[in-house]
């Protein structure tokens, strides 16, 4: 188990989300960052469907109440257990009593840690992810606070193998994704059914404007300001199915990128949607950051996953490896 | 020369999801062949959820899908093939309390109607809805069948607050909020069912293709 010390607010149990219950209503949530709590699941051998902690507010703090496997994964921070440092991407073993504090990112926006056996919490609807907005999963359905225990699973082993080892993270790691040149995160995204329905200049200012993620954003959507975009003629979408990272224009104008506790629905005219393969690097971008749109096709936007799913599995390759050692 | 009937427009939300829209107006028998086609979609090999919207169905994939010209087509000619099928789900009785200081919205909603709000909860409550679609919210159904003399077109400012269990009007639709959050539908009463439970083994009470009643429990002006 883990008692939380200091966690401000929207810190929360996430997984790799809750799928199939679109339909009754509930959105998926699940972590903003997959890639991120995929790769720390997979430092320490548990399964890609663990829970772990997404920690957005800074700083946050927690004590290991027995001896545990961990590992920080997402943006770049710092972080100590024990009052020894702990780079970020790295697995270490906590003793019991022992403290584990992470500070502010110094880029990146969401840091999680995964533990030895996962989170052991119930699923509900077939996840432990939490839903804050209806209140179930996760914790008691709402976000981490001081005083909280939360349950860690068992290991399958009672000695973990070797721990205190870690990995580049994915956008050093895939090539032709690195670190953005400017300050500005370029995000890849497919066409969406009412592009075309937008004009010419509409389209241009789409594709070429510089957006700013704004302050008003948070897991359920990132609102973007530095441009207008409106139709000549307004359409009436009658309430139709949404997924994470579709880009829909309300009638003022300024998109919205739909994130991980989305609503099942929507009914504003969608420009685009951001392919999987880079929906986990806006999943770190922080409000008051700056991106712009790339267009690719289907067949891009599909090949764009190998690099991402080659890095998880060659990183669970070498873990296990290193764990067997 | 007979009528053409037109197929649907199929659109991709990037590579694991494809919206399928109904062509035409909305009413029941396209809302009917909906249900069907999701029905008939979800037990597709690589559909993790087939989701019903208003007149259209979102297809979510486990996997890219290999060819989307030819999973379109094969859409398309399902789409044309298949019965509607009819609103033959539960009835589900909801009892109201009209007014009250939930139902906030109903003196607008009578003065926009031109009715007296006696008279917009009598129509309201003679009503029998059909559930189209469960979106937006846990359990939310969007209920359709509201008689014309009472549509109210959703606010521009949402209420900021409004309590889970009230009774709503948005524009030609109506519904039961499952969320306290903010809302642009209009409240006109309150109803104290779960709509819906995670526990539950059917966690929601509405689901598309059921009918709904609302009955006056109580009238508080």
């Amino acid at each position: 188990m883990i008692e939380i010390l200091t966690s401000h607010a929207f810190n929360t149990i996430q997984d790799r989300g809750r799928h199939g219950a679109r339909s009754l209503g509930v959105s998926t949530s699940g972590a903003m960052d997959p890639v991120a709590l995929e790769a720390g699941n997979a430092l320490l051998g548990n399964d890609r469907d663990a829970a772990g902690i997404e920690i957005q507010t800074f700083p946050f703090r927690l004590r290991f109440s027995r001896d545990t496997t961990f590992a920080l994964t997402g943006a770049d921070h710092d972080a100590t257990l024990a009052g020894v440092t702990v780079p970020s991407w790295w697995c270490r073993r906590a003793k019991a009593g022992d403290i584990l504090s992470i500070s502010a990112p110094r880029r990146g926006a969401r840091v999680y840690v995964t533990f030895g056996g996962g989170i052991d919490l119930p699923r509900v609807l077939g996840s432990r992810s939490t839903h804050l907005r209806a209140g179930f999963g996760g914790m008691e359905g709402r976000a981490l606070q001081a005083g909280d225990i939360v349950p860690v699973g068992a290991t399958q082993r009672a000695d973990d193998g070797r721990v205190d080892f870690g990995v580049e993270p994915p956008d050093v790691a895939t090539a032709g994704s690195g670190l953005p040149k400017e300050r500005v995160l370029r995000v890849r995204v497919m066409r969406a059914g009412e592009h075309d329905l937008f004009s010419e200049a509409m389209r241009a200012t789409f594709w070429s404007t510089t957006w700013k993620i704004s302050a008003r954003s948070d897991r359920g959507g990132y609102r973007l300001t530095g441009g207008k975009l409106t139709l000549d003629v307004p359409v009436e979408m009658r309430s139709h199915g949404v997924v994470a990272g579709v880009v829909q224009v309300p009638p003022a104008g300024e998109p919205i990128i739909q994130m991980s506790d989305a609503n099942t629905a929507g009914g504003y005219p969608k420009m685009a949607a951001v392919i999987q393969a880079d929906l986990w690097r806006l999943g770190q971008a922080a409000p008051g950051s700056f991106i712009a749109f790339s267009e690719v096709s289907y067949q891009d936007a599909v090949a764009a996953m190998a690099p991402v799913n080659d890095y998880l599995a060659r990183l669970r390759a070498t873990a296990d490896l290193y764990r067997a050692l | 020369m007979g009528a053409i009937e037109k197929s649907p427009k199929i659109s991709l939300i990037g590579t694991l999801a494809m919206l399928i829209e109904a062509p035409g107006d909305f009413d029941m028998t396209q809302q009917g062949r909906v249900w069907a086609l999701a029905d008939a979609l979800s037990s597709w090999p690589n559909v993790q959820e087939a989701v019903i919207g208003v007149t259209n169905v979102l297809l979510v994939f486990e996997q890219p899908p290999d060819d989307i010209g030819v999973l379109s087509a094969s859409v398309v000619e399902l789409w044309h093939r298949l019965p509607s099928r009819m609103a033959d789900g539960k009835l589900i009785e909801i009892p109201v309390v009209y007014g009250s200081e939930y139902g906030f919205d109903l003196p607008a909603v009578a003065m926009r109607a031109g009715l007296s709000e006696r008279e917009v909860i009598r129509i309201h409550s003679d009503g029998e809805y059909t559930v189209c679609a469960v979106a937006s919210s846990p359990g939310f159904g969007y209920l359709h069948g509201l008689d014309p003399r009472i549509y109210m077109s959703r606010k521009s400012v949402p209420s900021l607050n409004m309590s889970a269990g009230s009774v709503t009007i948005g524009g030609m639709q109506t519904g039961v909020a499952v969320l306290t959050s903010p809302n642009g539908w209009n409240a006109i009463g309150w109803a104290s069912v779960a709509m819906f439970d995670p526990e539950r083994t059917q966690p929601s009470l509405m689901l598309p293709g059921d009918r709904v009643r609302f009955r006056i429990d109580r009238i508080e002006l």
